[in-house]
């Protein structure tokens, strides 16, 4: 009952967009493929098929060696596509630290993801800084961002630090929107150059989707590193129970400090990496909505798992960008899914381990 | 004296909660808490253990002060407890609850954990193994791998006191170890409490089952509106005036 409810709600809000007929229709396709889902699932069970025995290490290198070939397969439009998804997976990893790990509800992250690509923005078109340099001057800066931004997670708890984050997030944006005569306001900086790596420069796509490729790994390995780690595990216990966490002897409030500078580190990263892919910055690609679309990414994947991360991140990236065609109800489908989420699998596509 | 309480105080607006406590623990003693519901124990517990701080008194552990110290400070001085109502880290497994009692005992940090280094493993090695060996000690090393939520009630009051032990407390303060458990789960414990007690361990328990109290204890303190109306051997207590008042009411004099 619950089911054909919710099959009739999905059918009545589309129908602003696909009219009466194309609702029933709507609701009648619905309703045939759950039959269908059903009868196969039954069938299925009943023949049980043979298990296949589920291997990390193979499906982890299948991935990254699909991954190093498939620039060659590609049009550059999906390379294009890919080294965008590789950057919010760097994000996304930074984020899952403070909202995955350490249960720290922090709507602000896009204002790292500015700083830093506003810092390598500026340091490279400026002070003539190489891409590199300005990596190195930029990873400290954001993570101290991170530290200094830290100290309202000590006292609020819950709801009251998503407000309070969401406020400072807001608040990195407007200061990059109104500062003028440093980040030219809503105009945005320009001509920030390729990275040179070697002596050889990176400006093609399929350089760049290399650098970023290796960056991923770099961030998850380092990720997947600490979480097995007893700083992860502190992190782990403040999410489950602070006040327990405190009495096993963690210092909560040094931990909450060291997850918002850590995961600011990734947000730092992956706003230098988009800056140098761009060659150019404005204050609108770091609104509140950016923030949304990351929590969105690891909460679809999986709080605190990293192949969850991953591939939330993909599928937030890629399907908008698979369904450009159906342009009208990109975000309709979007909307769409994460509510199926909510309902059949509220702990994520990959459960946290 | 492991442990020494001066005159503590605790007040939450116009209530006090507990007014001007003392007393003192010897080491290697099982000392009982008792009263009626809402004589102040689980606010004496806070208090000690840094959950709470306390509005006046003193409290000093092995002669050295440690009012209101942060919790975790407290317990880096070997202060460990278990709570009334559980709070195991429910989505973690059993052994990665009590890896997390080993928290203190161990320093590795985060970049010898992102390079792997031989310290960095050798040091996991260890604190796995004695996670393993403080299961075993609280009967669930069968229940390692299973997430603490998914555990019975019983079994999750030791994973606390399993958890409580691995941060290598010299006093270790449970919170109604015996409350909800069956006759047979109950005995188990005081087993577990006297293996505690035998291992050199001071234990303070607050409890409400008198089987338990009358059954282990070396010394009971009786609470009643958080003042201090009683202390004394288990006997002493048994036969006290004040004591059978406060639980069972004042005798009508006919």
């Amino acid at each position: 009952m619950k089911k054909i409810l919710f099959m009739l709600w999905l059918s009545l809000l589309s129908m602003p967009f696909m009219g009466i007929k194309g609702g029933a229709y709507l609701f009648l396709g619905i309703c045939a493929s759950y039959g269908l889902y059903i009868f196969l699932a039954n069938t299925f069970d009943r023949i049980k098929l043979p298990a296949v025995p589920f291997n990390a290490k193979i499906a982890t290198t299948a991935a990254i060696i699909s991954a190093l070939i498939l620039p060659f397969l590609m049009k550059d439009y999906y390379t294009d596509i890919a080294i965008l998804a590789g950057i919010y997976i760097i994000l996304a990893l930074g984020v899952n630290i403070v909202i995955g790990f350490s249960g720290l509800l922090h709507l602000g992250f896009a204002a790292f993801y500015g700083i830093g690509a506003y810092s390598n923005a500026l340091l490279t078109t400026s002070l003539g800084l190489d891409f590199w340099s300005a990596l190195v001057l930029t990873l400290p800066l954001t993570s101290l961002a991170g530290f200094l931004l830290a100290f309202p997670s000590l006292r609020l708890r819950g709801d009251y630090l998503a407000i309070v984050t969401l406020g400072f997030g807001e608040i990195i944006r407007l200061v990059l929107n109104n500062w003028d005569s440093v980040t030219r306001g809503p105009n945005g900086i320009s001509n920030i150059p390729s990275p040179v790596l070697l002596g050889f420069e990176i400006g093609r796509l399929t350089h760049y989707y290399y650098l970023v490729f290796g960056f991923v790994l770099i961030a998850a390995f380092v990720v997947k590193r600490v979480q097995r780690s007893r700083t992860g595990r502190a992190w782990l216990a403040i999410r489950e129970d602070e006040t327990a966490a405190e009495s096993m002897g963690i210092n909560t409030r040094k931990y909450k400090y060291m997850a918002l500078t850590f995961g600011a580190f990734w947000a730092g990263l992956a706003g230098a990496l988009f800056a140098s892919k761009m060659h150019f910055v404005s204050p609108e690609s770091f609104t509140f909505m950016e923030s949304v679309f990351v929590v969105c990414m690891i909460i679809l994947g999986g709080l605190g798992s990293v192949p969850g991360v991953i591939l939330g991140s993909l599928i937030l990236v890629l399907l908008p960008e698979l369904l450009r065609d159906f342009q009208l109800y990109r975000m309709l489908a979007l909307g769409v899914g994460l509510v199926l989420m909510m309902i059949f699998r509220p702990d994520g596509l990959i459960k946290k381990s | 004296m492991i442990l020494e309480v001066r005159d503590l105080t605790k007040i939450f607006g116009g209530l006090k909660a507990i007014e001007e406590v003392s007393f003192k623990v010897k080491q290697g003693i099982i000392l009982s808490v008792i009263g009626p519901n809402g004589a102040g124990k689980t606010t004496l517990f806070n208090c000690l253990t840094g959950v709470l701080s306390s509005t006046r008194g003193r409290v000093l552990f092995e002669g050295a002060d440690a009012t209101n110290k942060r919790a975790h400070e407290i317990t880096a001085k070997g202060v460990a407890r278990t709570f009334q109502n559980i709070r195991v880290f429910g989505s973690m497994t059993v052994l990665e609850n009590v890896m997390i009692g080993q928290h203190l005992r161990s320093k590795e940090g985060l970049f010898t954990a992102i390079l792997g280094t031989d310290t960095f493993r050798k040091e996991e090695d260890e604190i796995r193994s004695k996670a393993l060996e403080y299961l075993e000690f609280a009967g669930i090393q069968d229940y390692a791998d299973t997430l603490a939520e998914n555990l019975p009630y019983g079994d999750q009051k030791r994973l606390e006191i399993a958890r409580a032990l691995a941060t290598e407390p010299k006093l270790l303060l449970l919170d109604e170890p015996a409350a909800g458990m069956n006759p047979q789960e109950t005995w188990e414990l005081m087993e577990l409490i006297k293996r505690i007690r035998e291992w050199g361990k001071t234990v303070i328990i607050i409890e409400h089952d008198m089987k338990v109290v009358m059954g282990i204890s070396d010394r009971i303190i009786v609470l009643d509106h958080g003042v201090k109306i009683a202390e004394g051997t288990p006997d002493e207590i048994r036969n006290n005036p004040y004591v059978i008042e406060a639980y069972l009411g004042k005798e009508e004099v006919g």
